[in-house]
């Protein structure tokens, strides 16, 4: 075997490293003294690995005979996913303190590495195989994640309910995929490319794919599990399925629709049309009656996966741009607001949005914090989530999609709506049934929030992240 | 003779009885079993396809070698999760997991 392939590999050996040096520790050093420095240390070793990615030139080509490749682009996404492992490492400490998974601390930020694993493979994969195991691993682990919480009944059965759906869906999708290797005799993406046709086989295999890939970034009709497990997964965890297991599976859509499936553009062109529309209008009908601020959130993300989809659909080059801006800005507005949520709650136990009257009296920076992040979730100027929204809009529009464009925006005003009625309980409604104290937000969590803010404000307003974007390029 | 044909009646209708299992079955381990069953029809059709289409290369039966591996993962940690839901809510009926539902 030639050893030299796994230079190819330069970011997921870094991220192996850093998973061993983590998991080693923990298994050392864990209920000493020792672990206080756990934290620290996991977070910068964490961060080194994303300057890393950042910084050094990273080679590009295949490896693996053409099973694993790496391009500018894959690198630009994996760079993006590790951005939001880190926010999600800084908010999970003071969560992970608590009683009940102090003992425990370790192992969580072991599993998300391992996960985060998974989803480079994802990214980089050019075979079905291959495109599968890393599925899987980053599908399996964060069931565990999911299931943390191991005292309470809703931690359970939100794992219980996400490794049953995540299962079934990888099952569907293995279904379609053995269709595709019936009709093609291949499981590689550049051999496949130039074989798929329009013939029953094909498109069967093709839907099938499709659907339990659907499952992963919770387009509509396969949304279900979606609120559930976002409401009674530990808020990390949330955060880290919302934002980083998204952007992976959308990814990964992304790449296969249009590497491989490009040739019978017609039949997943409608399909998925079909699909953003109903995921943005049902995400949105839904998340106006929600009480539960984390099951507000989950809607308000299965609607965000409608829109980004509005890029995916034409497959352009100012498309991918578009979603891979987006996914950035929204990364840094989700994980803005769960970063207040995680706050709220690690004191006071409580995710109701009730609890959130008069905030800006008792603690206005998480207010503050609070309000940019639905702001800009909602696509308000300046705020990044504006300039995001408008390119994914601009994207679809240069392809002639008016009618898309026309129902999106609609929409937008739609959840401006329910946005505001997180502004409003905060800024307006009277303080009684809300928290009523003032939180000392933990260290590293308060630095989670700068950097979101920040990243709000300045990725809409500094051209340069756009350039660099569109710089990479196909 | 058995034809290609007869396996992949078989796998297909393995596959859609662990659809209609998920669904129905109202334990949660008998609706693990479903997704086994739905898990294995993939392996067949795998192997089947390899063996009479395609028997040159051996991707599919390396696929479905994977495939066994990850699913006997996979069930691994879905029984963890589910002896914890046991434990917390002293039953696996699916009627009766229902604090997340409103």
């Amino acid at each position: 075997m030639d050893l030299s392939n796994f230079l190819m590999m330069r970011q997921e050996l870094g991220l192996v490293a850093v998973f061993a040096v983590l998991l080693i520790y923990d298994i050392f050093g864990g209920e000493t003294r020792a672990m206080r420095w756990f934290r620290p240390l996991a977070i910068t070793l964490f961060a080194i690995h994303t300057l890393a990615g950042f910084i050094c030139p990273m080679p590009e080509g295949e490896a693996f005979g053409g099973m694993y490749v790496n391009s500018q682009l894959t690198v630009l996404m994996k760079n993006l996913l590790n951005l939001g492992v880190l926010l999600v490492f800084m908010q999970a400490g003071e969560w992970l303190r608590q009683e009940g998974t102090a003992i425990r601390e370790g192992e969580y930020y072991v599993i998300t590495l391992a996960t985060l694993l998974g989803m480079y493979l994802m990214v980089s994969a050019a075979n079905f195989m291959l495109l599968y195991i890393g599925i899987e691993m980053a599908s399996l682990p964060a069931a565990c994640l999911a299931a943390y919480n191991k005292y309470r009944e809703k931690s359970a059965e939100a794992g219980a309910k996400y490794i049953l759906m995540s299962t079934l869906s990888s099952g569907v999708m293995m279904f379609g995929l053995s269709y595709l290797y019936g009709a093609m005799g291949t499981m590689y993406f550049t051999d496949m490319a130039p074989l798929v046709r329009f013939d029953y086989m094909t498109v069967l295999g093709f839907i099938f794919f499709f659907a339990g890939l659907a499952f992963k970034i919770s387009l509509v009709p396969f949304h279900m599990w979606a609120p559930d497990v976002y409401e009674g997964a530990p808020t990390a965890t949330t955060a880290y399925l919302s934002v980083v297991s998204k952007a992976a599976g959308c990814f990964a859509l992304l790449l296969t629709l249009h590497h491989v499936f490009g040739a019978i553009g017609q039949v997943w062109y409608y399909m998925l049309w079909a699909l953003t529309v109903l995921t943005i209008i049902i995400g949105n009908i839904f998340a106006i009656r929600q009480q539960d601020i984390k099951r507000f959130f989950a809607y308000s993300s299965i609607s965000q996966a409608g829109y980004i989809m509005l890029g995916v659909l034409h497959g352009t080059e100012t498309g991918l741009t578009a979603v891979i801006y987006y996914l950035l800005v929204y990364m840094f507005s989700n994980m803005a607001a769960f970063g207040v949520i995680a706050s709220v709650e690690n004191k006071t136990e409580r995710t109701d949005i009730a609890a959130y009257n008069g905030l800006y009296k008792t603690n206005p920076r998480l207010a503050l914090v609070m309000m940019l992040a639905v702001f800009s979730l909602a696509g308000i100027p300046p705020l990044g989530g504006f300039f995001s929204k408008f390119f994914i809009f601009a994207s679809a529009a240069a392809e002639g999609d008016y009618l898309l464009v026309f129902i999106a925006l609609v929409n937008t005003v739609i959840s401006l709506y329910y946005y505001l009625r997180i502004v409003k309980a905060m800024f307006i409604d009277s303080p009684e049934a809300g928290i009523g104290v003032r939180l000392r937000t933990d260290g590293y969590n308060s630095v989670s929030l700068v950097l979101c803010t920040v990243g709000i404000i300045a990725v809409g307003l500094v051209s340069n992240v756009y350039g660099y974007i569109n710089g990479v390029g196909f | 003779m058995i034809s290609m044909e007869h396996y992949l009646v078989v796998s297909s209708i393995m596959f859609f009885v662990g659809i209609y299992g998920f669904i129905a079955r109202k334990n949660l381990l008998a609706v693990l079993i479903s997704i086994e069953l739905i898990l294995n029809s993939v392996e067949i059709n795998f192997s089947v396809f390899n063996r009479y289409l395609y028997p040159e290369h051996m991707e599919g039966v390396f696929f479905s070698l994977f495939g066994i591996a990850i699913s006997a993962a996979e069930t691994a940690v879905a029984i963890a999760i589910m002896i914890n839901v046991y434990r917390l809510a002293s039953n696996i009926d699916i009627r009766h997991i229902d604090k997340l539902k409103y």
